[in-house]
């Protein structure tokens, strides 16, 4: 079944197009990730969705819901982790939790929640005191505390050290195998590579591509490299007869092979008939952050550049 | 039955914002000092001046702090209406609190209204205190007219807060609306006359005085007749003419504020 539906969204601020067209379905039980370089149309998206922003046309719908019209019900339906949101600083992570339950017809545990995202420890502890990690779960928690059917999840791990992000990883999965469906907007290709089912990629205001991780990445179809040193001499000519193989260069025993497609399996399997072992093989391969690049026109941000900006 | 339930739903979250403000409001202990203690303190500290204590002539035999005592009042509802509220409200715009708070079934406006109600009722505290420490401490007669007295802390807060209300629809940032605060806060005590006392000011200024909100003037008669005629003007608006023109700077400021409001 759908969860939520997004068909040819259009917002605008005064002459600036934030969102142009944008169209994509998420199934229930997915975590589909938006990425897109900052200023895209992510976050428009995002608050479009969770009602926020009306949009200028187009349509949306949440579990058969518009999120104008059906204000309320798609509200006890949709969690939101926003960008750029807090909590006053002498609130207690349990006093805003027992609160933003009381909002909810059918709220989740609270206290179970607090287990889940490791703040038990924190529940006397008020919002300013709290790390950035700490933060950041108490706001996921309170995505989920409302007991939703989707949640929606943006710049999930901006700010956060390494560790804490794997944690808030694991995190998503978790309650994805709740049963909840998520959309995780990201500007992180390791994030959206590691929990995507699927991804859309956003780039000035429409969606160039959506597709699973690894289909992203083979539609890219870019040029791949293998380098390799041979443990006996061989002559070029049994690799420049693959199909895949589009160019081979020899510097003092050093092996640079480029090419398409499967390259890896067909290389290895020449230099096995002709009885050479390939040694020091290394494989440039082809990851997220170069579909996106093919597909935007600009490298994607790392985490340690890390800079909250709406996009 | 839906319905029902949305309302118990509702009254249960309403009353849960409430305590949750008041215990943010409890939390700040600058606001709690200055907002709610300090208007007694500051009565108690000018009635251990012996001179104050003496009474004058010239006040028409009354002591100084008997004319001075509802000043004192004003200084507790001036700071908590255009100082607190609209500091707090603009921060909760600027961190996305209330932004936040749309994407829940509970609307932003629940949580300012939560807000008021824990000012309104700091203000109310304050006033008790300094009535009270006023008559055990200092032997000042609580208001002599009570439900008048009732009437113009009301009304008169009502506009003070409408003013702040404006304040907070038009700044963008809470350090914005600090100093807005202070400025309001300055002119509203220099023009209501709680600097200079009433008696010494120039009768020009004095008569604006009765139109800035709270309404000094309004307080004090209510509080003691005697105090009332020390601090009125010869051309002086009549109680419930002065209480008319709170209630209408009240009216037309929360106007003025819900126009200009913006939630982000």
């Amino acid at each position: 079944m759908t969860a939520l539906e997004v068909r040819h969204l259009h917002k605008r601020y005064g002459r600036h197009v934030a969102v142009d067209d944008v169209s994509f379905t998420v199934e229930e039980g997915e975590i589909f990730g938006i990425i897109g370089p900052n200023g895209a149309g992510k976050t428009t998206t995002v608050e479009s969705i969770a009602g926020l922003r009306a949009p200028d046309s187009g349509s949306i719908s949440v579990l058969g819901l518009d999120p104008i019209e059906d204000r309320a019900e798609v509200r006890e339906q949709l969690g939101v982790q926003l960008q750029e949101s807090s909590f006053p600083d002498a609130i207690q992570v349990a006093e805003v939790l027992d609160l933003y339950s009381s909002f909810y017809r059918d709220p989740a545990d609270w206290r179970e929640l607090l287990e889940l995202l490791g703040l038990a420890e924190k529940r006397r502890t008020q919002y300013k005191a709290l790390s950035g990690g700490q933060k950041q779960r108490l706001s996921v928690a309170l995505a989920l505390v409302g007991n939703p059917k989707v949640a929606i999840l943006d710049e999930l791990t901006t700010g956060l050290d390494p560790q804490a992000r794997r944690d808030t990883w694991s995190l998503v999965e978790r309650v994805r195998d709740t049963g909840v469906t998520i959309v995780l907007v990201t500007h992180f290709m390791d994030e959206a590579e590691r929990l995507s089912d699927r991804i859309a990629v956003i780039d000035g205001g429409r969606v160039a591509a959506v597709d699973t991780p690894a289909g992203l990445v083979a539609r890219t179809s870019a040029v791949q490299q293998l380098r390799f040193r041979v443990s006996r001499p061989l002559d070029e000519s049994v690799l420049t007869g693959l199909p895949e193989v589009s160019g081979v260069e020899v510097t003092e025993g050093r092996w640079l092979v480029t090419g398409r497609g499967q390259l890896l399996n067909s290389v290895v399997g020449a230099l096995a008939r002709a009885q050479v072992v390939a040694e020091d093989l290394r494989v440039d391969q082809r990851t997220l952050d170069d579909a996106f690049e093919a597909f935007t026109g600009r490298a994607p941000q790392s985490p340690g550049a890390s800079e909250r900006k709406a996009g | 039955m839906t319905t029902l339930t949305t309302v118990g739903l509702r009254s249960r979250s309403r009353l849960k914002l409430v305590t949750v403000e008041a215990k943010l409001f409890l939390r700040d202990s600058a606001t709690v000092l200055f907002g709610v203690l300090f208007p007694a303190g500051l009565l108690l500290g000018l009635g251990a001046v012996p001179a104050l204590r003496e009474p004058s002539p010239e006040t028409g035999g009354l002591r100084a702090i008997d004319v001075w005592a509802p000043t004192a009042l004003v200084f507790g509802m001036v700071m908590i209406a255009v100082q607190h509220v609209p500091a707090v409200i603009a921060t909760y715009r600027e961190r996305g609190i209330l932004r936040r708070l749309s994407t829940t079934p509970a609307h932003p406006r629940s949580v300012l209204l939560a807000q008021m109600v824990v000012a309104f009722a700091s203000v109310v505290v304050s006033a008790v205190l300094l009535i009270v420490a006023a008559w055990a401490v200092l032997d000042i007669a609580p208001p002599e007219r009570p439900l008048e007295f009732v009437v113009a802390f009301v009304v008169g807060y009502a506009a003070l807060l409408g003013i702040g209300m404006i304040s907070a629809a038009l700044v963008r940032t809470s350090s914005a609306a600090n100093q807005v605060g202070t400025v309001l806060f300055v002119a509203l005590m220099f023009f209501g006359g709680a600097f200079l006392p009433r008696v010494l000011m120039p009768d020009v200024l004095r008569e604006v005085g009765e139109l800035v909100p709270p309404g000094l003037q309004a307080l004090t008669a209510a509080w003691s007749a005697e105090a009332g005629e020390v601090t009125a003007t010869a051309g002086g608006q009549p109680f419930w003419l002065q209480i008319a023109i709170m209630a209408g700077v009240a009216v037309v400021t929360s106007a003025i504020a819900a126009k200009l409001f913006r939630w982000e």
